[in-house]
C-alpha cells in the first residue's frame, strides 16, 4: 500500500440548528476553508481533485434520499468518482478510512472526504426515536428504544463490575466542556463542575444531561492525498506545510447490534482474542485479569466494547504502537456519553479494563496548562478530545469522525492556534494522535493514527 | 420543593400564513437585500404504516402471547440465546426452540429512563433492564415494574425477576416485563 497523507481539512460551526443554510452550503463552508488552507482556488482544487467519499447518517433526519450526491453536485464535483458511507456513529471515521483506501490503493491521489447531518429539522425526542432505530426494530426499539439508556444500562453493569463512579463519569464532562472553551468551533463552551454535571436533569440514571452529547447541524471536510498527489497540487500553486501528517494506522472492529447477543468470554479466549500486546507482555497484568475473571468478570459483555478493542489493536499492529498511553500525544475520541468515554480508555489499552474510572481522574488525559478545578494526581500524558469531543463540540453524526479528523490534522500541523485563534488546545510537539469513531453501541468502531512525518 | 419552571416549552403547529413580505419592486438593490433575509422554514408532516414481519422469529412473539418465553438454542453446542436468533452465530447452523418461561432471571444491568424517544415520552420515567436467565449464554432486553424509579441503584443487580405477561397482547416483545421474584 502506498503511504497516504491527511493535508488539509475544514470544519463548519457546529450549532444546534443552521436554518440559514441547506446541508450542502454548510458542507461547503467546510469544504471551502480546507481548499483556502492549501492556498489554492476553488476551480483549481477541483482540477486536481480525483473523487471524494461522502457520510451521512441518516435518511430520516434529511428526509432526502441520496443527499450526498446533492452535496456532490454543489461542491462541483459531478461527474468524478463518489459514494456514500454508512455506519451509525463511526459514518465519518468510515468515510475517512474510504478516503485512505481510495490512496493507498493506488486508485485515486487526491480525494475528498466530507460528512454532514442535518439532525435540527426534527425535534429533540423525534430526534431520540430515529437514532433509537438504529438498534433492532423487532427487540430492541419497541421495548423503549432510547440510545441513552442503552449507554446507561451498560454503565451500570461497568460500575458493577469495576466501581466506576458518577464523579468519575462527570469529570469526563468537566473536561471536555472545558477544553472546547478554548475551540470557536464548538458548540457548547461552557466550565462546569463535577456538582453540575450530577445536579443537571437525569436523563438515563446515571446519566444527566451534561453526560451526553447534543445533536447538531454541521459538515467537515478532510484532503488526503498520496505522494504525487501532493506534487501534482503543489504544481499547481498549493502550500501544504511540512512535516507532512502522514496516516499511519488503520482499524476497524464490529460487534452485534443487539447488545443482548453479545459473548461472555473466558479468561483465555480473552488474553488470545483480545488483550493488547502490552497486556500480554505483561506478568502484572495477565494476573490482575486472572484475578478480575475470578471474579466473575466475563468479556465484553455490555461493559466493554470488543470492536473498539478490535480496531485499536488493528490500528496499532499498523502503526507500531506498543504502549498508546505514551506513544501517543493525543487521542480525538468518540464520547457520545461520559461512560463510554471511560469505557474507551479500557478499549484502547490506556488503561487496563476496569481501572477507566480511576483513569478518568487521574489527570493523564487531561490537557496541561488548564485549571479544571480538580485534584488531579498525575500530570497530563495523552490528552483525550483536546478539542471538547462530541460532548461539547456536538455530534452531526456524519460529520464528526471528519471533525475529530481535522482537529489531529491541526494538532499535527501544529496550526491549531491559526484555526482556533487561541493556542491552548494545541497539544505541544505532537508527534502522533489517533481518531476514535464509533457506532451504535459499539457496533462499528475505526481507529485511525495519524502521525507528523 | 417543586421546580418553577422559567421558560416556554416549545412546539411546533402555529399561524398558517398565506403571504410573506417580499420587494414590491425587484430593483438591484432589493435584490440584494434578499441575501440578508431570515430563512422560510415549513413544517412538513410525513407518516408511514410499514408491514413489519417478524419473520423466522415469529414463535417468539406467539410463546409471548401464550405466556411463554421462547429461547434459541444450537442443537450442538447448546449456546442459547434469550433473544431469538434462527442461526447459531458460532456454528452457523439453524438453532431450535426451547422454552425458558420458569429459569430463574436477574438483572444484569439497568437504567432508568427519565427521558426518551417521542414514543415513549408518555410513559417515563420507566425501567429498562437487561435479564440473564440461567442457563442462558446470551440476555433479553424487557422492562421491570414493581420498582420505585426514584430509587434507582446498584443493588438492583442480581435482583431475582418473575415474568408477568400482558393479558391482551401486543404483538411487541413488551407483551412479556418482569417484577420482582
Amino acid at each position: 500500500m502506498r503511504p497516504v497523507y491527511a493535508i488539509s481539512g475544514g470544519v463548519s460551526k457546529f450549532a444546534k440548528a443552521r436554518p440559514d443554510k441547506t446541508y450542502q452550503a454548510v458542507v461547503k463552508e467546510a469544504y471551502d476553508y480546507a481548499i483556502n488552507d492549501l492556498g489554492i482556488s476553488f476551480p483549481t482544487f477541483t482540477e486536481n481533485v480525483d473523487g471524494s467519499v461522502a457520510s451521512y447518517f441518516s435518511d430520516h433526519f434529511t428526509r432526502q434520499l441520496m443527499a450526498a450526491i446533492m452535496a456532490q453536485d454543489y461542491l462541483g464535483l459531478c461527474p468524478k468518482p463518489s459514494h456514500r458511507v454508512e455506519g451509525g456513529g463511526a459514518t465519518g471515521g468510515l468515510c475517512f478510512q474510504e478516503a485512505w483506501k481510495s490512496i493507498a490503493s493506488g486508485h485515486m491521489d487526491l480525494v475528498v472526504a466530507y460528512g454532514f447531518e442535518t439532525m435540527s429539522h426534527v425535534e429533540t425526542w423525534k430526534g431520540n426515536e430515529f437514532i433509537a432505530l438504529a438498534s433492532d426494530v423487532s427487540f430492541d426499539y419497541p421495548v423503549g428504544g432510547f440510545y441513552s439508556g442503552y449507554y446507561a444500562m451498560m454503565v451500570t453493569r461497568h460500575m458493577k463490575e469495576f466501581g466506576t463512579t458518577v464523579e468519575q463519569m462527570a469529570a469526563v464532562s468537566v473536561k471536555n466542556h472545558l477544553n472546547a472553551y478554548h475551540n470557536p468551533y464548538a458548540q457548547k463552551r461552557n466550565r462546569y463542575t463535577i456538582q453540575d454535571v450530577r445536579n443537571a436533569p437525569m436523563v438515563a440514571w446515571p446519566l444527566t444531561r451534561l453526560d451526553i452529547c447534543v445533536m447538531s447541524d454541521g459538515a467537515a471536510a478532510a484532503i488526503l492525498a498520496s505522494e504525487e498527489g501532493i506534487i501534482q497540487l503543489e504544481k499547481a500553486g498549493a502550500k501544504i506545510p511540512r512535516p507532512l501528517v502522514k496516516v499511519t494506522g488503520i482499524g476497524r472492529g464490529t460487534d452485534a447490534m443487539r447488545m443482548a447477543d453479545r459473548p461472555h468470554v473466558d479468561y483465555d479466549y480473552f488474553v488470545k482474542h483480545y488483550a493488547t500486546q502490552q497486556e500480554k507482555d505483561s506478568k502484572e497484568t495477565l494476573k490482575y485479569y486472572q484475578e478480575l475473571w475470578e471474579h466473575g468478570t466475563r468479556y465484553p459483555g455490555v461493559h466493554s466494547f470488543r470492536a473498539g478493542r478490535t480496531a485499536g489493536n488493528m490500528a496499532y499492529k499498523h502503526a507500531a504502537i506498543h504502549d498508546p498511553l505514551t506513544e501517543l500525544d493525543f487521542i480525538e475520541l468518540h464520547d457520545a456519553y461520559t461512560s463510554s468515554e471511560i469505557q474507551t480508555y479500557e478499549d484502547l489499552g490506556l488503561c487496563r479494563y476496569g481501572e477507566g474510572g480511576p483513569f478518568a481522574i487521574s489527570g493523564k488525559a487531561f490537557l496541561p496548562h488548564i485549571d479544571y478545578g480538580l485534584d488531579l494526581a498525575d500530570k497530563p500524558v495523552c490528552p483525550v478530545n483536546p478539542s471538547g469531543g462530541l460532548i461539547a463540540c456536538g455530534h452531526p453524526v456524519g460529520a464528526t469522525g471528519l471533525m475529530q479528523t481535522v482537529f489531529a490534522i491541526w494538532q499535527l500541523q501544529g496550526s491549531i492556534h491559526k484555526h482556533f485563534e487561541d493556542k491552548t488546545l494545541q497539544v505541544k510537539d505532537a508527534q502522533k494522535g489517533a481518531i476514535h469513531s464509533h457506532a451504535g453501541t459499539g457496533t462499528y468502531v475505526t481507529v485511525s493514527v495519524l502521525e507528523k512525518e | 420543593m417543586t421546580k418553577i419552571p422559567n421558560k416556554q416549552a416549545e412546539s411546533l403547529g402555529g399561524t398558517i400564513v398565506h403571504n410573506l413580505p417580499f420587494p414590491l419592486e425587484t430593483s438591484p438593490e432589493a435584490l440584494a437585500w434578499l441575501k440578508h433575509m431570515a430563512p422560510i422554514q415549513i413544517e412538513y408532516p410525513y407518516n408511514v404504516v410499514y408491514l413489519h414481519s417478524y419473520a423466522q422469529d415469529s414463535p417468539w412473539f406467539a410463546g409471548l402471547t401464550n405466556k411463554k418465553i421462547l429461547a434459541n438454542r444450537d442443537p450442538k453446542t447448546g449456546y442459547t440465546y434469550a433473544t431469538p436468533r434462527a442461526h447459531d452465530m458460532y456454528t452457523g447452523d439453524e438453532t431450535d426452540w426451547i422454552d425458558i418461561t420458569d429459569r430463574k432471571a436477574t438483572v444484569h444491568a439497568f437504567t432508568v429512563c427519565h427521558f426518551g424517544s417521542e414514543a415513549f415520552l408518555d410513559e417515563t420515567p420507566y425501567v429498562l433492564a437487561l435479564i440473564k436467565f440461567e442457563g442462558v449464554n446470551t440476555l433479553l432486553l424487557s422492562r421491570v415494574m414493581g420498582i420505585d424509579p426514584d430509587q434507582a441503584s446498584l443493588e438492583w443487580i442480581g435482583m431475582t425477576l418473575k415474568p408477568q405477561f400482558l393479558r391482551n397482547s401486543k404483538l411487541k416483545p413488551t407483551d412479556v416485563y418482569f417484577v420482582p421474584a
